[in-house]
């Protein structure tokens, strides 16, 4: 019998392959005494040489030019001869290659921390490449994720932006993490790239590296055994029911795609989105050291818009802070990032940051024939709405929204939509403060259920502002990736669902098999529901 | 010795990609290049951690100095270098 654990199913499809995890920083031996200083010194500049190089192919396969930039700047200051020199100096002081390594890394780490502010953000970098020359030195692999050159089922701890930066969806065949949960960046991430994922799974850590694993992410099993073969997810071919989104009796709700650059619009095409509910702006912006040029949003954005020419774009403006951290916005000290400068609050401490984004979507806009829509993520207040859409139409951008994304902007969606065209509701972040639970917290996993019917109430109230306004109320988050509840959330008055585009055959055979009337019924009997199971159960 | 004292220009500072750019820009020149932040020691200038550890942030003077043969024409070329906003420059 095959060991089996199991974890909170985040993304649908079943694979199987070696399991590899996201190494480990090696621990420091202990120092042994040096009796050939000069053989050391090579030691020492060879694992340095190493990481350069390691940094270097990284960098040459990296497909965005940004994290290419990164990797490149770290190599620079992996085979820095300043650093070279502390090295020998170090073993010349008796020191082994290990803690002349670690001695060297630690003078210029200290250096950093002193220097405070967006220098000390950079220590982690330091530490990054002191571990990954130790590791060498040990024999050990690097950190971060594996590059084994075969196909493989990737485990981690949770995965950091940074780690995903570096992940090839070719080679991986499912992600399994041992905390996180249904909206986690490794949820969100897996649904993107169209693999298999569990998260909270404890004990994965403990299946020793290279097992053949089986990974069900719609269960959230994770099997452990000789018997399964490499196979990937496949992608189930749905019964093909094409065309607009519509009720049975042809109420239209305008079926999305959520992406995160013009390399997701394929998919979304073959889908057959409508367009684009969701185009996030931060993948751009993430790893970065330096904002992006206005020239390179440009570029970046217009490759979208082109490729939608004729359709709806629903682009956020940059969406940072809490769970997605930008180095170059040096946010230092936030007491709990959740509730902080996040989101369009970052525009308070920041404004030029808003205003050149805002002033590249109108330029990438321009002559693609995409109808671009602009929205700002975290808005609270129709305050921070009407000064939002004041600086849209200042930028020469005809339509603005808000998302829906903390309880006090949905009880207020009428008052809202007198100052923007649209809202999106983000249920993730929605859940995350209408339940005071952390998205990342699968201890948590039944408060951050979208089917909770205090959450389906909030999206009543904005697809009722909706309707009484004759503006459209879209939801953006997982939620509108579930098949089943999508008949509620057209009944709720929600005339939009933006998704990952493997979802979007799904839902659209889900809304076809219902009447509008159906629909209504439907969301009164799940608000209704004492608790998310018995709303499910009602719909079903 | 030849010196310059400059302003550095770049938005974000000596960091990142500004950083990265006079770096690679020192290590080509046919002299020594020491760079140095007042009250603190002169560093080398193709030494992209003591760079980084100026923490020169954007209106910080730093002196530039080198010696020898091109000294002159190379400190005028790292000068106007760090006056610039690099953070605007488009790759």
């Amino acid at each position: 019998m095959p060991e089996s654990l199991s974890g909170i199913g985040v993304s649908a499809g079943v694979a199987a392959g070696p399991l590899l995890r996201i190494a480990a920083a090696p621990a420091l031996p202990a120092p042994v005494p040096v009796t050939d200083a000069g053989a050391e010194v090579e030691r020492a500049y060879a694992a340095l040489a190493e990481v350069v190089a390691d940094l270097e192919r990284r960098a040459d396969r990296a497909s965005e030019a940004t994290v290419a930039e990164v990797l490149r700047a770290e190599a620079m200051m992996a085979g820095d001869e300043e650093l070279r020199e502390a090295v020998r100096e170090n073993v010349e002081e008796g020191s082994d290659a290990p803690h002349a390594i670690d001695a060297a890394f630690g003078t210029f780490r200290e250096m950093f921390a002193e220097a405070g502010g967006y220098l000390a953000e950079r220590v982690a970098d330091l530490d990054d490449l002191r571990d990954r020359a130790v590791a060498v030195l040990l024999g050990l692999p690097m950190p971060g994720v594996p590059q084994p050159g075969h196909p493989f089922v990737l485990a981690a701890r949770d995965l950091a932006p940074a780690d995903t930066a570096d992940l090839d969806p070719a080679q991986v065949l499912a992600l399994v993490t041992e905390v996180g949960g249904p909206t986690s960046h490794t949820a969100i991430l897996a649904r993107a790239l169209g693999l298999p994922a569990v998260v909270a799974c404890r004990g994965v850590l403990g299946i020793p590296e290279g097992s053949l694993v089986q990974v069900d992410g719609a269960s959230g099993q994770v099997e452990v055994g000789t018997e399964f073969s490499v196979r990937r997810a496949e992608n189930r071919v749905m019964t093909e029911i094409s065309g607009p989104g519509r009720t049975s009796d042809g109420h239209a709700v305008k079926l999305l795609a959520n992406v995160g650059s013009a390399k997701n619009v394929p998919a979304a095409d073959q889908a057959h989105a409508e367009g684009i509910g969701l185009f996030r702006t931060e993948l751009l912006f993430l790893d970065r050291t330096s904002e992006p040029s206005r020239d390179e949003q440009i570029t970046a954005y217009r490759e979208v818009f082109r490729a939608m020419a004729g359709r709806r774009v629903v682009i956020r403006t940059l969406d940072a802070g809490a769970d997605k951290p930008l180095p170059f916005l040096h946010q230092e000290g936030e007491p709990n990032p959740a509730l902080g400068v996040r989101g369009l609050r970052v525009a308070r401490q920041r404004p030029q940051v808003l205003t050149t984004q805002l002033a590249a979507i109108a330029a990438a806009a321009g002559d693609t024939g995409a109808d671009v829509w602009v929205m700002a993520p975290m808005v609270s207040t129709l305050a921070e709405a009407t000064e939002f859409a004041a600086a849209v139409h200042e930028a020469g951008l005809p339509r603005a929204g808000v998302m829906i994304e903390v309880p006090a902007a949905a009880l207020r969606a009428a008052d809202l939509l007198r100052v923007v065209d649209f809202l999106s509701i983000g249920t993730n972040d929605l859940s995350q403060y209408t339940f005071a639970a952390d998205r990342m917290c699968g201890d948590l996993a039944e408060l951050l259920d979208y089917w909770q019917p205090a959450l389906l109430q909030l999206v009543g109230i904005c697809g009722e502002a909706g309707r009484a306004a004759g503006k459209p109320i879209g939801v953006c988050g997982e939620a509108a990736a579930d098949a089943a509840l999508a008949p509620v959330l057209a009944g709720l008055g929600v005339s939009s669902l933006s998704m990952s585009p493997r979802a979007l055959s799904g839902v659209r055979a889900s809304l076809a098999r219902y009447s509008y009337a159906e629909c209504r019924r439907l969301a009164e009997l799940a608000v209704a529901a004492p608790d998310a199971a018995t709303a499910r159960k009602v719909v079903s | 010795m030849s010196t310059r004292t400059v302003a550095v220009g770049s938005a974000s500072g000596l960091h990142a990609r500004p950083a990265k750019i006079f770096v690679e820009a020192a290590a080509k020149a046919p002299v020594k290049v020491t760079i140095q932040v007042a009250g603190k020691k002169p560093v080398p200038a193709k030494s992209m951690l003591s760079v980084l550890a100026l923490g020169a942030k954007q209106g910080t003077e730093v002196t530039l100095a080198a010696d020898g043969d091109g000294a002159e024409q190379a400190l005028n070329d790292l000068a106007a270098l760090l006056a610039r906003d690099l953070d605007a420059d488009d790759a």
